[in-house]
């Protein structure tokens, strides 16, 4: 009895070290997720997005769109230091599997805190979205990226319950363009009719708009999309 | 026409046939041989703009002393080489002159492709006389004055510039005089791999021994294999590795050494990579490091580097800096850890990223960049740490050196 209170710790301790030594010895994963935790330590391990309102969402957008911004932030079509560095030595095949991975993921949308916009802010940021504003050719979010705002396959981002910062940011970016994209520039139009304001209000509505139960984008367009979009083929004005 | 003429005619169509036929293949021969030399001089990467049509210029090369776009290279008549001849290509290469014989800038790395031979030279010109024309206008210099007019490169050139043309080294193997042709003519690795003095000319006493890239700001590490250089102890497998895969048991490609693996050098052929391989390990040894005797950073900084070190380093490139696999290299006697300035560590820590993607390496690993979670004081703790842990005996860096990287990621 006394040996063996004696040696059942010593046995313990060397399952732990034979434990411990395998952790270091183990092979790296081969996994795609293990080869890119550049990408999830930002994005989040399912490309939730991070929680920091600008490291956006990756999960559940279409692939095509996903390899586009790649490409786009590759050529100095987009521009965001760190994005440039990261995706600059891959090649499109990788681009491919690592949108793959992103699109395929299903997991919850973190709730986005609510705005302190006035009321006529938000019913001009519904508006935009839901109906657009005709006298400023300026289409209706919804009749490109989806009535779910969800997006639309292959190349459509959705863009509901994405933090405002985000939001906000990028409009921007179109104006300013260190955000464009292959011509014609459909969104770099449709941000130049908007004002500052309407940034603002569009992306505060979006961002707290419920997010659907189905949150995939949409499999086809309801209807011939408003513009002529560089980076949407077969979209025709 | 009598029978026996219309046989002359036949024969003489047939030999004439089969003649052009020979010319055909040789000039095929030819354009496909300037096609790899094109790649061992990785011409397209700097002409070649972000996103544009290869080798129709555009990429701005930023230099201390204003930035040059690099001109259109394929043969359209008006804005490319299209009105160019042979001689005039040699020219370029060989004189580090124009086509109206103007004077280049070093930009165009001459003083490297000097070496260049003149059969080397027809078969690039005759690969680039190949390429689909490119209409693209060449924007103008933007040097600043006195280093705008032109004229002052012939001073440089009594100085700097010596116009030469390859010659073997009979004492040596055809393999090592293959290696030495790459290395120093067409691949220009010294235009990266050393100093440049004030005027932008490379240093080249002794040659390849490292140096910063003047407006990149990542440095080059030297590229001696013996005692005390930056590749001490790599062998030819280690260095072949690096250059066809952007990987080695030794150190990962990272920065501007990346783009050059995925340019050029993966797309050369064995032979040729072990040859430049055999002519650095005959690189020369290196004098011993000066001692460091930068202020020592106390007890509490090693400690917090060590801690940093554990909680984010660790689990992929190991206690004992020794990597892991092939996915993560060692850190331990790793050369971009350890070269002097400490500008490779610091921009790794903050940018982190993948490896190039290559035909050796497809779906690399990656590291995820750490400039929004560590600060400057955590960064520059970590990074002294590495270059002083195990066997590394670097100098430590400063918070300051960290921020002076925060906002230059990217080459």
């Amino acid at each position: 009895m006394r040996r063996r209170s004696l040696c059942w710790p010593l046995l313990a301790g060397l399952v732990l070290m034979a434990t411990v030594a395998h952790a270091d010895d183990a092979p790296v994963p081969d996994t795609l997720k293990q080869r890119i935790a550049a990408c999830t330590s930002c994005h989040g391990e399912q490309g939730q997005g991070g929680d920091n309102g600008f490291n956006p969402r990756l999960a559940g957008k279409p692939a095509g769109y996903l390899v586009r911004q790649m490409q786009d932030f590759k050529q100095g079509l987009r521009h965001y230091p760190i994005m440039e560095y990261m995706v600059t030595p891959l090649t499109d095949d990788y681009m491919r599997e690592i949108a793959a991975y992103f699109s395929a993921q299903e997991v919850p949308y973190a709730p986005q805190p609510a705005q302190r916009l006035p009321a006529s802010a938000l019913a001009r940021g519904e508006q935009l979205v839901t109906k657009g504003d005709a006298a400023r050719q300026v289409p209706a979010c919804m009749s490109c990226h989806g009535v779910k705002l969800t997006g639309v396959q292959p190349a459509i981002p959705g863009i509901v319950g994405l933090p405002y910062d985000y939001l906000s940011a990028q409009l921007g970016s179109w104006r300013t363009q260190t955000r464009t994209a292959t011509a014609p520039d459909c969104m770099a139009t449709v941000a130049s009719r908007l004002t500052a304001s309407d940034i603002s209000a569009v992306a505060a509505w979006l961002a707290v708009h419920p997010i659907p139960d189905d949150p995939r984008p949409a499999e086809i367009s309801e209807g011939p999309l408003p513009m002529h979009c560089g980076s949407v083929e077969g979209s025709h004005s | 026409m009598t029978l026996c003429l219309r046989i002359f005619a036949c024969v003489a169509a047939l030999a004439g046939w089969s003649a052009v036929g020979i010319v055909h293949a040789e000039n095929a021969a030819q354009i496909e041989r300037g096609r790899y030399l094109s790649l061992a001089g990785d011409c397209a990467s700097c002409h070649t703009a972000r996103g544009g049509q290869a080798y129709a210029g555009g990429r701005v090369v930023p230099t201390p002393f204003g930035s040059i776009p690099a001109p259109n290279l394929t043969p359209d008549m008006a804005t490319g080489i299209g009105g160019w001849s042979a001689d005039d290509f040699y020219r370029a290469l060989h004189e580090g002159r124009g086509k109206d014989g103007q004077y280049l800038y070093p930009a165009f790395p001459y003083t490297s492709y000097t070496r260049v031979t003149r059969p080397d030279s027809d078969a690039i010109f005759a690969y680039l006389r190949s390429l689909p024309p490119v209409h693209s206008e060449r924007r103008d210099n933007d040097l600043r004055f006195p280093y705008s007019m032109r004229r002052m490169m012939a001073g440089w050139r009594l100085f700097y510039f010596t116009q030469e043309e390859y010659v073997a080294d009979s004492s040596q193997s055809a393999a090592w005089n293959r290696g030495a042709y790459l290395v120093n003519g067409l691949g220009h690795c010294n235009d990266c791999h050393s100093t440049r003095n004030s005027l932008g000319a490379t240093v080249d006493d002794p040659s390849l021994a490292g140096g910063m890239i003047p407006m990149q700001n990542w440095y080059a590490p030297d590229l001696s294999t013996k005692a005390n250089g930056g590749l001490e102890g790599w062998t030819t497998k280690d260095i072949v590795d690096l250059l066809k895969t952007g990987r080695s048991a030794r150190g990962t490609a990272f920065g501007p050494m990346a783009e050059v693996v995925r340019e050029s050098t993966q797309h050369l052929n064995d032979d040729d990579l072990a040859a430049m391989a055999l002519y650095l390990q005959s690189l020369p040894a290196r004098p011993v490091p000066k001692k460091d005797d930068s202020p020592l950073l106390g007890a509490s900084f090693v400690v917090k580097g060590q801690a940093v070190y554990k909680d984010r380093c660790a689990s992929c490139h190991g206690d004992d800096g020794k990597g892991r696999g092939d996915a993560y290299p060692p850190l331990a006697g790793n050369t971009s850890v350890v070269e002097p300035i400490g500008a490779n560590a610091i921009r790794v820590v903050l940018s982190g990223g993948f490896a190039p993607a290559t035909h050796g390496n497809p779906r690399p690993y990656s590291m995820p960049p750490f400039s929004q979670q560590l600060s400057d004081e955590d960064v520059a703790a970590v990074v002294s740490y590495i270059r002083q842990a195990w066997t590394n005996t670097a100098p430590a860096v400063t918070p300051d050196d960290v921020r002076t990287y925060r906002s230059t990621p990217g080459t």
